[in-house]
Order: structure tokens, then C-alpha cells, then sequence
């Protein structure tokens, strides 16, 4: 690999100002998703600022109605967490999904989210259960986060310490995988809350995406039936080798469906 | 820069530029050549190696990252004469044919195990997703690491 410097932060402050000092630096997080990007120099920065070592990114915890998971929680942590497993059975389920079990030992959800790969899981999580994800400068809501293919509102050297995700009364999440990567072609959670049913949809469109029209679905009826020909709107959906767009939409209502009967089963 | 590894239960002090990666490290300046590259893309498993005890792929963790950290390879769980039960149960059940993905595969399959309460055959090929093997078609593979799950159950 080509020459870069390399920064070990204790705090998330030391972090922050060790990127604005560099000249194109880069969080490292997991490093699943960057270390082969840079091998391919699809990306090059100059400077890596590892994040391993700020204590302030780590831990999951409940607090009230909230799960709240340290940026550098890796996938393998949210899969065999307690507390997860209690307060969201479907996000630990979700982690277990990614990719596989070396990735899952790596690969952590502030990565994840900050990449926002249009295939990646967590974010169908993150608008499914309208999370927050608290930077270091702010809290941005789930609805106004993911804004583009790879595109955040993350601003130049900000930083997600934390996702905080709201614990619905029952959810589901179920995917599509793609046979070789096991990323999702599409991947649907459907969560639902005392004052309604919200749809997360990842891997069909260029970013995560609330799906109103299943929503407005299950709130009147919340059964997979409920689901036949209701339109998912297929413009600007994701067409490549693996899918076409229309497949896409197709497998949207699959996995709503699926994931709706795998929630009124939970 | 300058990082200190545990490798196989020895303790090195090894100076290192940032870009060098870990299988460099453990193949290069260690000259453990037992863990393989097969892909450099985080696909094929043939570089993993156990971080810390969690099974990684060692293409793609950084020489900074590993700084502190104990790495097992595939020449600290067994000897020739003396064979690591995973390793026993490859052979016995002919899980390898050219043994490139071997190494890999085998540090993944005690990870696996040693991690799981309960395996059946879909368990054991859903917990080997990230290693690749071209030749044996997985089956005895998949014999072998069920032989040895049941061992300790
Ligand atoms: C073989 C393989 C299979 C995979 N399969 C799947 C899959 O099925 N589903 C899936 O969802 N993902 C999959 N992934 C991706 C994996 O989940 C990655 O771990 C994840 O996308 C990135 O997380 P990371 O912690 O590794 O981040 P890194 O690779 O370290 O970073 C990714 C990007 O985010 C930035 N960044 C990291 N942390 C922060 C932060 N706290 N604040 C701001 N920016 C930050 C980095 O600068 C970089 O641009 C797979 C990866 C591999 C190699
Ligand atoms: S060489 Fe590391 S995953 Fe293939
Ligand atoms: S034995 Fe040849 S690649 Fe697996």
C-alpha cells in the first residue's frame, strides 16, 4: 500500500483535531471498509486517525427507551450482546447477518453508518427506528442523515461518536444477500412503535429510505396480506448487475412482507 | 514507527512503517509463512489469524492496530507431531486437497468453535462465509469441523 501517516487518539477531541491538523486525512474505525479502499486508491488519504483507542466511542447501554451503541461497537459485539438482545432483538440479529464472522470481529456501526454504503445494513436500521447519530459537533436525526449514494450529512473532519436508537415495541429485520458478499441487495426492518409502524429500507435505493407507502399499509393493517399490491416506486432505485430496478422494488415487498411475519411471530 | 506484538506467545518490538499490514508482519519480518494470501481484498479468509482471540483477516488490519494486541498463527496451535485437534480432523476426514486455504480455514474453524454453543452443517458453513476454498467443495470441511464441535460437546 502506498505511504500514509498513522494516529492513535485517545479522546474524541484529540481525534478531531489531529484530522483538522493533516493534510486529506481519514477516520479509521474497523478498517474493513477503508483498508481496501485504499489498497484499490479508491481513496488516499494521508493520514489515518484510528479511532480503537477512544474509550468515549465504546460500550453498548440501555438507557430508558433508548439503546445507545459507542461509534466503535464492532458488528460482533451488537450480535452476542444481552442488552441488545433485550432491548432490540432485531439489530443483534441484523449484526449477525453482516457480511461474515471475521468482518463481524472488525467492522463497526459508526463505520457503517459513516459510510452508508447503499448495500450496508445498519442504516436500514437507523431510519427504521428513527436513530440519532451524535457527532462531535451535534445530534442529527435519521431523517435528514443519509442524503445520498455514499453521502452524509457528516460535514469535513466530523466525527459520529454514538448512535442512539429508540427501542420499538417489536421489530424485524430480514435481507436479500447478495450469494457472493452478503451484502444486502435489499434489506427491509420493520419496527413497530406505540404510535405506529415504521419501514427501513436499505440496498434498493442510492442511500437508506423510510418506505411510506408500506407504512401507511401496515398502520391500517398490520399483516403481511396488508402488503399485496401496495406500489413501491421504482425510479431512482439502484440497477446493476445483481438486480434490476424493478427486481429491486419486487424484493422490497418480499422482505416487508417477511419481516412483518417474522415481527407479529416475535 | 515502532510496535510491540505478541506473536505465539512471544513478545516482539518491531519497527514497522504504518502501511505495513499484519500478514506482511507475521509473513515478512517474522517469516511465519503458514497464513497465506490469497485475495489482499478481505474476501478469501486464507490470511486469518486469531487478534486478541477473535478470528481476523489479517490483510486487513494495519500494523497500528495490531500494536499491543496477541496474534495466534497456524504455527502456534500445534506441531507436527503433536496436532491441534482442528488440524487431527482435517486430515482424518481429507478436509484439504492443494491446502492453501488450509491455514485459514483452520484457525477460522477453532474460533467457530470454541465460540458456539450448539453446530450443525448449516451453522458450520454459515460460520465459515469469509474463507474461500477452491478445490474441496467445502463438504469435508464442513465433516471435519462438525467431528471436532461434537468432541466438545
Ligand atoms: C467481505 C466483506 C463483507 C461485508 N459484508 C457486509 C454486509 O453484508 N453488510 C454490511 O452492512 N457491511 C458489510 N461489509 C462492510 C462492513 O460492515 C464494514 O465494517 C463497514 O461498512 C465499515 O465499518 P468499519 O468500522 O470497518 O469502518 P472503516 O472501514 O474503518 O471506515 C469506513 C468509512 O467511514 C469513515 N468513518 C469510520 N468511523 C467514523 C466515525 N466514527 N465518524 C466519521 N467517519 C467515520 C472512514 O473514514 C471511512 O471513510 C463487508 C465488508 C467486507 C470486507
Ligand atoms: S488474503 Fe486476506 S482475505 Fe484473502
Ligand atoms: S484445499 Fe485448495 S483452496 Fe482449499
Amino acid at each position: 500500500m502506498y505511504p500514509f501517516n498513522y494516529h492513535k487518539p485517545s479522546s474524541v477531541d484529540e481525534a478531531v483535531s489531529l484530522f483538522l491538523d493533516a493534510e486529506d486525512p481519514a477516520y479509521l474505525s474497523g478498517g474493513m471498509t477503508l483498508i481496501p479502499t485504499m489498497k484499490q486508491r479508491l481513496a488516499m488519504p494521508t493520514d489515518l486517525v484510528d479511532l480503537s483507542g477512544v474509550q468515549a466511542m465504546r460500550g453498548i447501554e440501555r438507557q430508558d427507551q433508548k439503546l445507545v451503541l459507542g461509534a466503535f461497537t464492532r458488528h460482533a459485539e451488537v450480535a452476542r450482546s444481552e442488552v441488545v438482545a433485550q432491548a432490540i432483538p432485531a439489530l443483534a440479529h441484523l449484526a449477525g447477518l453482516i457480511g461474515d464472522n471475521q468482518v463481524r470481529y472488525r467492522g463497526t456501526i459508526g463505520g457503517s453508518v459513516a459510510n452508508s454504503d447503499p448495500a450496508a445494513d445498519y442504516p436500514a436500521a437507523v431510519v427504521a427506528l428513527g436513530a440519532e447519530v451524535v457527532t462531535n459537533k451535534r445530534t442529527i436525526s435519521s431523517a435528514d442523515y443519509f442524503q445520498d449514494l455514499f453521502e452524509t450529512a457528516l460535514e469535513p473532519g466530523e466525527m459520529i461518536v454514538r448512535i442512539e436508537l429508540p427501542i420499538p415495541r417489536r421489530a424485524a429485520y430480514r435481507k436479500f444477500p447478495n450469494p457472493a458478499s452478503r451484502y444486502a441487495v435489499v434489506g427491509v426492518m420493520v419496527a413497530q412503535f406505540d404510535n405506529g409502524v415504521q419501514v427501513g429500507v436499505t440496498g434498493a435505493g442510492p442511500c437508506a429510505f423510510r418506505a411510506s407507502t408500506l407504512e401507511a399499509a401496515l398502520a391500517a393493517d398490520l399483516r403481511p396480506e396488508a402488503l399485496a399490491g401496495v406500489d413501491i416506486p421504482d425510479a431512482g432505485f439502484n440497477a446493476d448487475l445483481h438486480a434490476s430496478a424493478e427486481y429491486r422494488a419486487h424484493l422490497v415487498g418480499v422482505m416487508a412482507r417477511r419481516a412483518v411475519a417474522d415481527l407479529l411471530a416475535s | 514507527m515502532e510496535i510491540t506484538v505478541t506473536v505465539n506467545g512471544r513478545s516482539h518490538r518491531l519497527d514497522v512503517s504504518p502501511n505495513t499490514l499484519l500478514v506482511d508482519i507475521l509473513r515478512e519480518q517474522l517469516r511465519l509463512t503458514g497464513t497465506h494470501v490469497g485475495c489482499d481484498t478481505s474476501q478469501c479468509g486464507a490470511c486469518t489469524v486469531h487478534l486478541n482471540g477473535d478470528a481476523v483477516k489479517s490483510c486487513t488490519v494495519l500494523a497500528g492496530q495490531a500494536d499491543g494486541a496477541s496474534v495466534v498463527t497456524i504455527e502456534g496451535i500445534g506441531a507436527v507431531d503433536d496436532l491441534h485437534p482442528m488440524q487431527a480432523a482435517f486430515r482424518e476426514h481429507h478436509a484439504l486437497q492443494c491446502g492453501f486455504c488450509t491455514p485459514g480455514m483452520i484457525m477460522a474453524a477453532i474460533d467457530l468453535v470454541e465460540k458456539s454453543d450448539h453446530l450443525d452443517d448449516a451453522a458450520v458453513r454459515e460460520g465459515l462465509e469469509g474463507n474461500i476454498c477452491r478445490c474441496t467443495g467445502y463438504h469435508n470441511i464442513v465433516n471435519a469441523v462438525l467431528s471436532v464441535a461434537e468432541a466438545k460437546a
